[in-house]
Protein backbone atom coordinates (compact mmCIF):
# COMPACT_ATOMS: atom_id res chain seq x y z
CA UNK A 1 0.00 0.00 0.00
CA UNK A 2 2.31 2.64 0.89
CA UNK A 3 6.20 1.66 -0.57
CA UNK A 4 9.07 4.32 0.86
CA UNK A 5 12.18 4.15 -1.86
CA UNK A 6 15.59 5.39 -0.75
CA UNK A 7 14.59 8.71 0.83
CA UNK A 8 16.97 10.99 1.72
CA UNK A 9 15.83 14.23 4.39
CA UNK A 10 17.92 16.93 5.59
CA UNK A 11 17.62 19.54 8.35
CA UNK A 12 18.89 22.18 6.28
CA UNK A 13 22.65 20.67 6.24
CA UNK A 14 21.94 17.77 8.80
CA UNK A 15 21.07 14.35 6.70
CA UNK A 16 18.56 12.99 9.62
CA UNK A 17 17.18 10.22 7.29
CA UNK A 18 19.78 8.32 5.07
CA UNK A 19 18.59 6.32 2.36
CA UNK A 20 15.30 4.99 3.87
CA UNK A 21 13.30 1.98 2.22
CA UNK A 22 10.11 0.44 3.61
CA UNK A 23 7.03 -0.90 2.82
CA UNK A 24 3.76 -1.42 4.58
CA UNK A 25 1.30 -3.97 2.98
CA UNK A 26 -2.57 -3.54 3.35
CA UNK A 27 -4.52 -4.32 6.23
CA UNK A 28 -1.21 -4.97 8.80
CA UNK A 29 0.31 -2.51 11.21
CA UNK A 30 3.60 -1.70 10.92
CA UNK A 31 6.02 -0.60 13.27
CA UNK A 32 9.13 1.40 12.90
CA UNK A 33 11.21 1.50 16.58
CA UNK A 34 14.72 3.07 17.39
CA UNK A 35 15.86 5.08 19.95
CA UNK A 36 15.78 8.57 20.06
CA UNK A 37 16.96 10.81 17.23
CA UNK A 38 16.93 7.69 14.79
CA UNK A 39 14.60 9.38 12.89
CA UNK A 40 11.67 7.81 13.19
CA UNK A 41 9.52 10.87 13.57
CA UNK A 42 10.89 12.37 10.49
CA UNK A 43 10.33 9.59 8.18
CA UNK A 44 6.43 10.30 9.46
CA UNK A 45 6.28 13.51 9.10
CA UNK A 46 8.33 13.16 5.35
CA UNK A 47 5.33 10.28 4.64
CA UNK A 48 2.40 13.03 5.60
CA UNK A 49 3.85 15.66 4.17
CA UNK A 50 5.24 17.97 6.78
CA UNK A 51 8.48 17.64 5.47
CA UNK A 52 9.91 17.40 1.97
CA UNK A 53 12.87 14.35 1.11
CA UNK A 54 15.39 15.61 -1.36
CA UNK A 55 15.47 12.28 -2.61
CA UNK A 56 13.80 9.28 -3.18
CA UNK A 57 9.95 8.32 -4.11
CA UNK A 58 7.09 7.03 -1.41
CA UNK A 59 4.46 5.95 -3.30
CA UNK A 60 0.80 5.53 -1.92
CA UNK A 61 -1.12 2.96 -3.83
CA UNK A 62 0.87 3.22 -6.82
CA UNK A 63 0.65 7.58 -6.71
CA UNK A 64 4.20 8.92 -6.20
CA UNK A 65 3.68 11.59 -3.28
CA UNK A 66 6.94 12.60 -2.19
CA UNK A 67 6.77 16.17 -1.59
CA UNK A 68 3.11 16.67 -2.07
CA UNK A 69 2.31 19.25 0.13
CA UNK A 70 0.40 17.99 3.16
CA UNK A 71 -3.39 18.85 2.27
CA UNK A 72 -2.97 16.67 -0.60
CA UNK A 73 -1.42 13.64 0.74
CA UNK A 74 -4.63 14.16 3.36
CA UNK A 75 -6.89 13.94 0.41
CA UNK A 76 -5.12 10.42 -0.35
CA UNK A 77 -6.10 8.96 2.54
CA UNK A 78 -3.00 9.43 4.81
CA UNK A 79 -3.43 10.53 8.52
CA UNK A 80 -1.07 11.28 10.99
CA UNK A 81 -1.50 11.22 14.91
CA UNK A 82 1.49 13.70 15.50
CA UNK A 83 4.12 13.54 18.11
CA UNK A 84 2.59 14.43 21.87
CA UNK A 85 -0.86 14.85 20.54
CA UNK A 86 -1.11 18.61 19.47
CA UNK A 87 -4.62 18.90 19.93
CA UNK A 88 -6.36 22.39 19.41
CA UNK A 89 -6.24 23.25 23.06
CA UNK A 90 -8.69 26.20 23.07
CA UNK A 91 -11.52 24.40 21.10
CA UNK A 92 -13.74 21.76 22.26
CA UNK A 93 -13.93 17.94 22.21
CA UNK A 94 -16.13 18.14 19.25
CA UNK A 95 -14.68 21.03 17.29
CA UNK A 96 -11.28 19.22 17.17
CA UNK A 97 -13.07 16.29 15.98
CA UNK A 98 -14.94 18.51 13.11
CA UNK A 99 -11.79 19.81 12.26
CA UNK A 100 -10.37 16.42 11.76
CA UNK A 101 -13.50 16.06 8.89
CA UNK A 102 -11.83 19.68 7.33
CA UNK A 103 -10.99 18.10 3.97
CA UNK A 104 -14.88 16.29 3.43
CA UNK A 105 -18.28 17.19 3.07
CA UNK A 106 -20.09 14.80 3.20
CA UNK A 107 -22.28 15.51 6.18
CA UNK A 108 -23.83 12.13 6.37
CA UNK A 109 -20.60 10.37 6.57
CA UNK A 110 -19.26 13.02 8.69
CA UNK A 111 -22.03 12.46 11.12
CA UNK A 112 -21.83 8.49 10.53
CA UNK A 113 -17.71 8.65 11.24
CA UNK A 114 -18.70 10.96 14.64
CA UNK A 115 -20.76 8.18 15.72
CA UNK A 116 -18.04 5.56 15.40
CA UNK A 117 -15.39 7.61 16.98
CA UNK A 118 -17.39 8.42 20.06
CA UNK A 119 -18.55 4.70 19.97
CA UNK A 120 -14.59 3.62 20.20
CA UNK A 121 -13.91 6.29 22.32
CA UNK A 122 -17.18 7.00 24.88
CA UNK A 123 -14.76 8.62 27.16
CA UNK A 124 -14.71 11.48 24.29
CA UNK A 125 -18.57 11.60 24.08
CA UNK A 126 -19.10 11.94 27.99
CA UNK A 127 -16.55 15.32 27.17
CA UNK A 128 -17.96 16.57 23.65
CA UNK A 129 -18.17 19.96 25.11
CA UNK A 130 -15.55 20.43 27.17
CA UNK A 131 -12.38 22.86 26.38
CA UNK A 132 -9.70 20.18 24.86
CA UNK A 133 -7.07 21.56 26.71
CA UNK A 134 -8.75 20.69 29.87
CA UNK A 135 -8.38 16.93 29.17
CA UNK A 136 -6.06 14.46 30.80
CA UNK A 137 -3.21 12.93 28.64
CA UNK A 138 -4.63 10.32 27.58
CA UNK A 139 -8.07 11.42 27.09
CA UNK A 140 -6.08 13.71 24.50
CA UNK A 141 -4.25 10.87 22.48
CA UNK A 142 -7.35 9.69 22.14
CA UNK A 143 -9.04 12.79 20.79
CA UNK A 144 -6.01 13.09 18.82
CA UNK A 145 -6.50 9.55 16.89
CA UNK A 146 -10.43 10.13 16.65
CA UNK A 147 -9.70 13.49 15.00
CA UNK A 148 -7.19 11.62 12.35
CA UNK A 149 -10.04 9.38 12.20
CA UNK A 150 -12.32 11.51 11.33
CA UNK A 151 -10.82 12.38 7.59
CA UNK A 152 -11.72 8.18 7.30
CA UNK A 153 -8.23 7.59 6.07
CA UNK A 154 -7.06 4.36 4.62
CA UNK A 155 -3.59 4.40 6.65
CA UNK A 156 -2.98 5.77 9.89
CA UNK A 157 0.42 7.30 11.17
CA UNK A 158 0.69 7.13 15.18
CA UNK A 159 3.71 8.86 16.31
CA UNK A 160 4.54 7.38 19.85
CA UNK A 161 0.81 7.08 21.29
CA UNK A 162 2.09 5.99 24.58
CA UNK A 163 4.55 9.11 25.36
CA UNK A 164 3.95 10.04 28.81
CA UNK A 165 1.31 8.11 29.63
CA UNK A 166 0.72 5.74 32.15
CA UNK A 167 1.28 1.92 31.66
CA UNK A 168 -2.36 0.88 32.26
CA UNK A 169 -3.77 3.88 29.56
CA UNK A 170 -0.44 2.48 27.49
CA UNK A 171 -2.29 -0.79 27.16
CA UNK A 172 -5.82 0.55 26.66
CA UNK A 173 -4.50 2.50 23.38
CA UNK A 174 -3.13 -0.49 21.99
CA UNK A 175 -5.76 -2.41 22.61
CA UNK A 176 -7.60 0.45 20.53
CA UNK A 177 -5.04 0.69 17.79
CA UNK A 178 -5.59 -3.18 17.55
CA UNK A 179 -9.15 -2.82 17.12
CA UNK A 180 -9.01 0.60 14.60
CA UNK A 181 -6.26 -2.40 12.44
CA UNK A 182 -9.03 -4.73 12.70
CA UNK A 183 -11.94 -2.71 10.99
CA UNK A 184 -9.43 -1.94 8.16
CA UNK A 185 -7.57 0.57 8.44
CA UNK A 186 -3.76 -0.19 7.69
CA UNK A 187 -1.49 1.30 10.44
CA UNK A 188 2.02 2.18 10.52
CA UNK A 189 3.39 3.05 14.24
CA UNK A 190 5.98 5.14 15.76
CA UNK A 191 7.37 3.74 19.17
CA UNK A 192 9.87 4.31 21.51
CA UNK A 193 8.16 1.58 23.68
CA UNK A 194 9.28 -1.60 21.82
CA UNK A 195 8.14 -4.06 23.40
CA UNK A 196 4.62 -2.95 22.65
CA UNK A 197 4.57 -2.23 19.25
CA UNK A 198 6.30 -5.26 18.26
CA UNK A 199 3.37 -7.40 20.33
CA UNK A 200 0.42 -5.43 18.30
CA UNK A 201 2.31 -5.29 14.77
CA UNK A 202 3.14 -7.88 11.76
CA UNK A 203 5.88 -6.42 10.58
CA UNK A 204 8.69 -4.33 11.96
CA UNK A 205 11.74 -1.77 11.38
CA UNK A 206 14.79 -0.83 13.48
CA UNK A 207 15.80 2.74 12.71
CA UNK A 208 19.79 4.15 14.25
CA UNK A 209 20.82 7.42 13.41
CA UNK A 210 18.45 7.79 10.00
CA UNK A 211 19.45 4.13 8.49
CA UNK A 212 17.18 1.03 9.01
CA UNK A 213 19.39 -1.70 10.39
CA UNK A 214 17.24 -4.78 10.58
CA UNK A 215 14.10 -5.45 9.65
CA UNK A 216 11.30 -8.52 9.65
CA UNK A 217 8.69 -9.62 10.97
CA UNK A 218 7.60 -8.54 14.36
CA UNK A 219 8.02 -11.73 15.97
CA UNK A 220 11.23 -12.26 14.25
CA UNK A 221 12.33 -8.69 15.45
CA UNK A 222 11.44 -9.77 19.31
CA UNK A 223 13.05 -12.83 19.34
CA UNK A 224 16.38 -11.10 17.86
CA UNK A 225 19.61 -10.68 20.09
CA UNK A 226 20.43 -7.34 18.81
CA UNK A 227 16.81 -6.24 19.36
CA UNK A 228 16.46 -7.61 22.66
CA UNK A 229 20.03 -6.12 23.93
CA UNK A 230 19.14 -2.26 22.92
CA UNK A 231 15.31 -2.03 23.04
CA UNK A 232 13.78 -4.48 25.33
CA UNK A 233 16.25 -4.43 28.28
CA UNK A 234 18.31 -7.81 27.85
CA UNK B 1 -27.28 22.44 11.72
CA UNK B 2 -29.34 22.76 14.74
CA UNK B 3 -27.61 25.83 14.90
CA UNK B 4 -28.45 27.33 11.64
CA UNK B 5 -32.05 28.73 12.61
CA UNK B 6 -30.55 30.19 15.68
CA UNK B 7 -27.85 31.65 13.51
CA UNK B 8 -29.51 33.49 11.32
CA UNK B 9 -32.16 34.83 14.34
CA UNK B 10 -29.22 36.09 15.96
CA UNK B 11 -27.72 37.79 13.24
CA UNK B 12 -30.85 39.40 12.48
CA UNK B 13 -31.18 40.37 16.43
CA UNK B 14 -28.13 42.20 15.97
CA UNK B 15 -28.92 44.10 12.67
CA UNK B 16 -31.99 45.26 14.27
CA UNK B 17 -29.86 46.50 17.57
CA UNK B 18 -27.72 47.71 14.88
CA UNK B 19 -30.21 50.25 13.33
CA UNK B 20 -31.49 51.30 16.74
CA UNK B 21 -28.08 52.19 18.05
CA UNK B 22 -27.92 54.08 14.60
CA UNK B 23 -31.71 55.43 14.95
CA UNK B 24 -30.91 57.09 18.18
CA UNK B 25 -27.10 58.56 17.52
CA UNK B 26 -28.59 59.87 14.20
CA UNK B 27 -31.93 61.44 15.55
CA UNK B 28 -29.31 63.21 17.96
CA UNK B 29 -27.35 64.16 15.75
CA UNK B 30 -30.01 65.48 14.16
CA UNK B 31 -31.61 67.58 16.39
CA UNK B 32 -28.15 68.98 17.51
CA UNK B 33 -28.07 67.41 21.17
CA UNK B 34 -24.68 65.73 19.83
CA UNK B 35 -22.50 68.24 18.83
CA UNK B 36 -19.49 68.43 16.51
CA UNK B 37 -16.42 67.09 19.25
CA UNK B 38 -18.54 64.76 20.00
CA UNK B 39 -19.77 63.47 16.43
CA UNK B 40 -16.12 63.30 15.56
CA UNK B 41 -15.07 60.89 18.29
CA UNK B 42 -18.11 58.61 17.67
CA UNK B 43 -17.11 58.96 13.97
CA UNK B 44 -13.70 58.03 15.12
CA UNK B 45 -14.83 55.03 17.14
CA UNK B 46 -16.31 53.55 14.18
CA UNK B 47 -13.35 53.57 12.21
CA UNK B 48 -11.23 52.60 15.34
CA UNK B 49 -13.72 49.44 15.42
CA UNK B 50 -13.18 48.56 11.94
CA UNK B 51 -9.62 48.85 12.34
CA UNK B 52 -9.26 47.05 15.17
CA UNK B 53 -11.77 44.07 14.10
CA UNK B 54 -9.63 43.78 11.41
CA UNK B 55 -6.32 43.42 13.15
CA UNK B 56 -8.03 40.62 15.45
CA UNK B 57 -8.43 38.83 12.51
CA UNK B 58 -4.85 38.72 11.66
CA UNK B 59 -3.50 38.30 15.23
CA UNK B 60 -6.07 37.06 17.50
CA UNK B 61 -8.03 34.52 15.23
CA UNK B 62 -5.19 33.62 13.18
CA UNK B 63 -2.58 33.89 15.82
CA UNK B 64 -0.18 35.18 13.32
CA UNK B 65 1.42 38.55 14.89
CA UNK B 66 1.37 41.64 12.96
CA UNK B 67 1.60 45.05 13.82
CA UNK B 68 2.12 46.94 10.28
CA UNK B 69 -2.27 47.54 10.44
CA UNK B 70 -1.31 51.38 9.78
CA UNK B 71 0.52 50.67 6.12
CA UNK B 72 -2.71 49.18 5.06
CA UNK B 73 -4.71 51.90 6.63
CA UNK B 74 -2.27 54.63 4.66
CA UNK B 75 -2.81 52.82 1.25
CA UNK B 76 -6.64 52.87 1.41
CA UNK B 77 -6.40 56.02 2.67
CA UNK B 78 -4.85 57.32 -0.36
CA UNK B 79 -5.73 55.82 -3.43
CA UNK B 80 -9.61 55.94 -2.15
CA UNK B 81 -8.63 60.03 -1.66
CA UNK B 82 -6.96 59.69 -5.50
CA UNK B 83 -10.26 57.59 -7.15
CA UNK B 84 -12.77 60.25 -5.05
CA UNK B 85 -10.14 63.63 -5.76
CA UNK B 86 -8.19 62.77 -9.08
CA UNK B 87 -11.32 60.42 -10.89
CA UNK B 88 -14.54 61.93 -9.57
CA UNK B 89 -15.66 58.96 -8.20
CA UNK B 90 -17.65 59.21 -5.05
CA UNK B 91 -17.40 57.44 -1.82
CA UNK B 92 -18.46 54.29 -1.89
CA UNK B 93 -16.17 53.97 -5.54
CA UNK B 94 -13.53 55.53 -3.06
CA UNK B 95 -13.85 53.04 -0.47
CA UNK B 96 -14.21 49.71 -2.64
CA UNK B 97 -10.91 51.07 -4.22
CA UNK B 98 -8.89 51.56 -1.31
CA UNK B 99 -10.01 48.41 -0.01
CA UNK B 100 -8.83 46.50 -2.80
CA UNK B 101 -5.74 48.56 -3.15
CA UNK B 102 -5.25 47.41 0.36
CA UNK B 103 -5.90 43.94 -0.21
CA UNK B 104 -3.71 43.50 -3.18
CA UNK B 105 -0.70 44.93 -1.09
CA UNK B 106 -1.64 42.67 2.05
CA UNK B 107 -1.51 39.76 -0.50
CA UNK B 108 1.64 40.67 -1.68
CA UNK B 109 3.00 41.11 1.27
CA UNK B 110 1.45 38.43 2.79
CA UNK B 111 2.54 35.56 0.64
CA UNK B 112 6.34 35.71 1.66
CA UNK B 113 6.30 37.44 4.80
CA UNK B 114 3.58 34.53 6.44
CA UNK B 115 6.20 32.35 6.26
CA UNK B 116 7.83 33.83 9.17
CA UNK B 117 6.30 33.27 12.64
CA UNK B 118 6.34 35.37 16.31
CA UNK B 119 8.83 37.79 16.66
CA UNK B 120 10.42 37.73 13.02
CA UNK B 121 6.95 38.36 11.65
CA UNK B 122 6.24 40.99 13.86
CA UNK B 123 9.25 43.06 12.99
CA UNK B 124 8.68 41.95 8.98
CA UNK B 125 5.36 43.60 9.41
CA UNK B 126 6.45 46.71 11.35
CA UNK B 127 9.10 47.66 8.46
CA UNK B 128 6.53 46.96 6.10
CA UNK B 129 4.14 49.28 7.43
CA UNK B 130 7.43 52.15 7.48
CA UNK B 131 8.35 51.13 3.97
CA UNK B 132 4.53 52.01 2.78
CA UNK B 133 4.20 55.07 4.87
CA UNK B 134 7.92 56.42 3.56
CA UNK B 135 7.01 55.49 -0.04
CA UNK B 136 3.88 57.47 -0.26
CA UNK B 137 6.31 60.54 1.60
CA UNK B 138 8.02 60.51 -1.77
CA UNK B 139 5.53 60.05 -4.08
CA UNK B 140 4.37 63.98 -5.25
CA UNK B 141 1.82 62.56 -7.18
CA UNK B 142 -0.10 62.44 -3.94
CA UNK B 143 1.23 65.27 -2.50
CA UNK B 144 4.32 64.20 -0.71
CA UNK B 145 5.59 64.82 2.61
CA UNK B 146 3.18 67.64 2.95
CA UNK B 147 0.23 65.32 2.41
CA UNK B 148 -2.94 64.67 0.27
CA UNK B 149 -5.10 68.03 0.33
CA UNK B 150 -8.19 69.18 -0.47
CA UNK B 151 -10.35 65.65 0.05
CA UNK B 152 -13.87 66.28 0.18
CA UNK B 153 -15.59 65.35 3.31
CA UNK B 154 -17.48 62.66 2.21
CA UNK B 155 -17.57 60.43 4.99
CA UNK B 156 -20.24 61.00 8.01
CA UNK B 157 -22.05 58.98 10.47
CA UNK B 158 -23.54 57.19 8.23
CA UNK B 159 -21.18 55.91 6.53
CA UNK B 160 -19.04 55.00 8.94
CA UNK B 161 -21.57 52.66 10.76
CA UNK B 162 -22.70 51.51 8.25
CA UNK B 163 -19.09 50.38 6.92
CA UNK B 164 -18.27 49.48 10.42
CA UNK B 165 -21.87 47.21 10.87
CA UNK B 166 -20.76 45.37 7.39
CA UNK B 167 -17.59 44.74 8.69
CA UNK B 168 -18.43 43.42 12.09
CA UNK B 169 -21.05 40.91 10.35
CA UNK B 170 -18.16 39.90 7.27
CA UNK B 171 -15.65 38.95 9.76
CA UNK B 172 -18.10 37.48 12.57
CA UNK B 173 -19.46 35.02 9.94
CA UNK B 174 -16.04 34.08 8.51
CA UNK B 175 -14.74 33.65 11.76
CA UNK B 176 -17.90 31.29 12.40
CA UNK B 177 -17.03 29.53 8.86
CA UNK B 178 -15.18 26.47 7.83
CA UNK B 179 -12.42 29.08 6.49
CA UNK B 180 -12.53 31.02 10.30
CA UNK B 181 -11.97 27.06 12.07
CA UNK B 182 -9.63 26.69 9.71
CA UNK B 183 -7.60 30.00 11.00
CA UNK B 184 -8.32 29.03 14.69
CA UNK B 185 -7.10 25.81 14.37
CA UNK B 186 -3.58 27.34 13.12
CA UNK B 187 -3.46 29.86 15.80
CA UNK B 188 -4.34 26.94 18.11
CA UNK B 189 -1.73 24.08 16.37
CA UNK B 190 -0.41 24.64 12.96
CA UNK B 191 1.03 21.41 12.78
CA UNK B 192 -2.03 19.22 13.99
CA UNK B 193 -3.69 22.26 11.36
CA UNK B 194 -1.51 21.12 8.85
CA UNK B 195 -1.94 17.19 9.53
CA UNK B 196 -5.82 17.71 9.32
CA UNK B 197 -5.01 18.57 5.66
CA UNK B 198 -5.26 22.52 5.95
CA UNK B 199 -3.53 24.63 3.65
CA UNK B 200 -2.20 26.47 6.20
CA UNK B 201 -0.70 28.81 4.41
CA UNK B 202 -3.99 29.53 2.41
CA UNK B 203 -5.29 30.68 5.33
CA UNK B 204 -2.82 33.09 6.65
CA UNK B 205 -2.45 34.97 3.74
CA UNK B 206 -6.25 34.69 3.65
CA UNK B 207 -6.93 36.11 6.84
CA UNK B 208 -4.04 38.41 6.30
CA UNK B 209 -5.54 39.72 2.48
CA UNK B 210 -8.99 40.24 4.23
CA UNK B 211 -7.51 42.19 7.49
CA UNK B 212 -5.80 44.42 4.92
CA UNK B 213 -8.82 44.86 3.14
CA UNK B 214 -11.03 45.83 6.57
CA UNK B 215 -7.90 48.45 7.11
CA UNK B 216 -8.34 49.96 3.81
CA UNK B 217 -12.09 50.54 4.08
CA UNK B 218 -10.90 52.57 7.31
CA UNK B 219 -8.16 54.62 5.71
CA UNK B 220 -10.63 55.52 3.07
CA UNK B 221 -13.18 56.82 5.41
CA UNK B 222 -10.57 58.42 7.75
CA UNK B 223 -9.10 60.62 4.81
CA UNK B 224 -12.56 61.33 3.49
CA UNK B 225 -12.95 62.96 7.27
CA UNK B 226 -10.39 64.71 7.77
CA UNK B 227 -9.58 66.87 4.84
CA UNK B 228 -6.14 65.60 4.30
CA UNK B 229 -3.98 62.31 4.27
CA UNK B 230 -0.52 62.90 5.91
CA UNK B 231 2.21 60.35 6.11
CA UNK B 232 2.68 61.18 9.76
CA UNK B 233 -1.02 59.88 10.44
CA UNK B 234 0.07 56.06 8.85
CA UNK B 235 3.60 56.15 11.62
CA UNK B 236 4.12 52.99 13.43
CA UNK B 237 2.58 54.48 16.58
CA UNK B 238 -0.78 54.17 15.23
CA UNK B 239 -0.09 50.46 14.59
CA UNK B 240 0.32 50.50 18.17
CA UNK B 241 -2.88 52.19 18.96
CA UNK B 242 -4.75 49.47 16.86
CA UNK B 243 -2.89 46.92 18.76
CA UNK B 244 -3.25 48.25 21.90
CA UNK B 245 -6.76 48.04 21.55
CA UNK B 246 -6.99 44.62 20.31
CA UNK B 247 -5.00 43.06 23.40
CA UNK B 248 -6.81 45.75 26.03
CA UNK B 249 -10.16 43.58 25.03
CA UNK B 250 -8.25 40.31 24.45
CA UNK B 251 -6.84 38.94 21.64
CA UNK B 252 -9.21 36.41 19.45
CA UNK B 253 -12.37 38.41 20.58
CA UNK B 254 -14.59 40.31 18.54
CA UNK B 255 -16.67 41.66 21.21
CA UNK B 256 -12.93 43.04 23.27
CA UNK B 257 -12.00 44.38 20.29
CA UNK B 258 -14.89 46.32 20.02
CA UNK B 259 -15.05 47.40 23.19
CA UNK B 260 -11.41 48.33 23.01
CA UNK B 261 -11.88 50.24 20.50
CA UNK B 262 -14.37 52.47 22.12
CA UNK B 263 -12.48 52.74 25.36
CA UNK B 264 -9.07 53.71 23.55
CA UNK B 265 -10.86 56.83 21.51
CA UNK B 266 -12.47 57.94 24.40
CA UNK B 267 -9.50 57.80 26.53
CA UNK B 268 -7.25 59.67 23.69
CA UNK B 269 -10.19 62.14 23.21
CA UNK B 270 -10.27 63.05 26.84
CA UNK B 271 -6.77 63.53 26.82
CA UNK B 272 -6.05 64.87 23.81
CA UNK B 273 -5.31 68.49 25.25
CA UNK B 274 -2.53 67.15 27.56
CA UNK B 275 -0.85 64.34 24.91
CA UNK B 276 1.65 63.63 27.22
CA UNK B 277 0.08 61.97 29.75
CA UNK B 278 -1.92 60.14 27.16
CA UNK B 279 1.11 57.98 26.54
CA UNK B 280 1.47 57.11 30.41
CA UNK B 281 -1.74 56.76 30.62
CA UNK B 282 -1.63 54.01 27.92
CA UNK B 283 1.24 52.57 29.16
CA UNK B 284 -0.33 52.35 32.93
CA UNK B 285 -3.75 50.99 31.36
CA UNK B 286 -1.54 48.12 30.07
CA UNK B 287 0.50 47.78 32.82
CA UNK B 288 -2.20 46.78 35.19
CA UNK B 289 -3.96 44.85 32.28
CA UNK B 290 -0.74 42.47 32.36
CA UNK B 291 -0.82 42.29 35.91
CA UNK B 292 -4.76 41.53 36.53
CA UNK B 293 -6.01 40.38 32.99
CA UNK B 294 -3.30 38.91 30.79
CA UNK B 295 -5.86 37.79 28.32
CA UNK B 296 -7.22 40.94 28.00
CA UNK B 297 -10.67 42.16 29.10
CA UNK B 298 -12.53 39.31 27.12
CA UNK B 299 -10.03 36.73 26.78
CA UNK B 300 -11.07 34.69 23.77
CA UNK B 301 -14.34 34.81 24.41
CA UNK B 302 -17.52 36.83 23.24
CA UNK B 303 -19.62 38.42 25.13
CA UNK B 304 -22.87 36.97 25.00
CA UNK B 305 -25.91 36.34 27.05
CA UNK B 306 -24.76 33.19 28.43
CA UNK B 307 -21.82 35.31 30.41
CA UNK B 308 -24.53 37.45 31.89
CA UNK B 309 -26.31 34.46 32.96
CA UNK B 310 -23.19 33.02 34.38
CA UNK B 311 -22.61 36.24 36.12
CA UNK B 312 -25.99 35.93 38.03
CA UNK B 313 -25.03 32.18 38.68
CA UNK B 314 -27.60 31.00 36.63
CA UNK B 315 -25.99 28.55 34.48
CA UNK B 316 -22.42 27.10 35.46
CA UNK B 317 -20.22 25.68 32.68
CA UNK B 318 -16.64 25.33 32.85
CA UNK B 319 -16.51 25.69 28.65
CA UNK B 320 -18.82 28.95 27.90
CA UNK B 321 -17.46 29.34 24.82
CA UNK B 322 -19.80 31.84 22.84
CA UNK B 323 -19.81 32.74 19.57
Amino acid sequence: MLKIEDINVYYGAIHALKGISLEVPEGEIVTLIGANGAGKSTTLRTISGLLKPRTGTITFEGKNIAGSPAQDIVKQGVSQVPEGRRIFANMSVLENLELGAYIRSDSKGIAQDLENVFQRFPRLRERKSQVAGTLSGGEQQMLAMGRALMSRPRLLLLDEPSMGLAPLLVKEIFAIIKEINASGTTILLVEQNANMALSIAQKAYVLETGRITLSGTAKELSESEAVRKAYLGG
Amino acid sequence: MTGMRQKTKNDLLMLAAGIVIYAVVQTLISVGFIQDYWERNIVYVCINIILATSLNLINGITGQFSIGHAGFMAVGAYVGAIMTVKFGLPLAGGIVAGALGAAVLGFIIGLPTLRLTGDYLAIATLGLGEIIRITILNIPYVGGASGFMGIPKLTNFTWAFFMMLFVLFFIKNFVNSTHGRACVSIRENEIAAEAMGIDTTKYKVMAFTLGAAFAGVAGALFSHYTYIAHPASFTFMRSFDILTMVVLGGLGSMSGSIVGAIFFTWVSAFFAEWPEWRMVIYSLLLIILMLFRPQGLFGNKELSLKMFGRLTGGERRGTAQGN
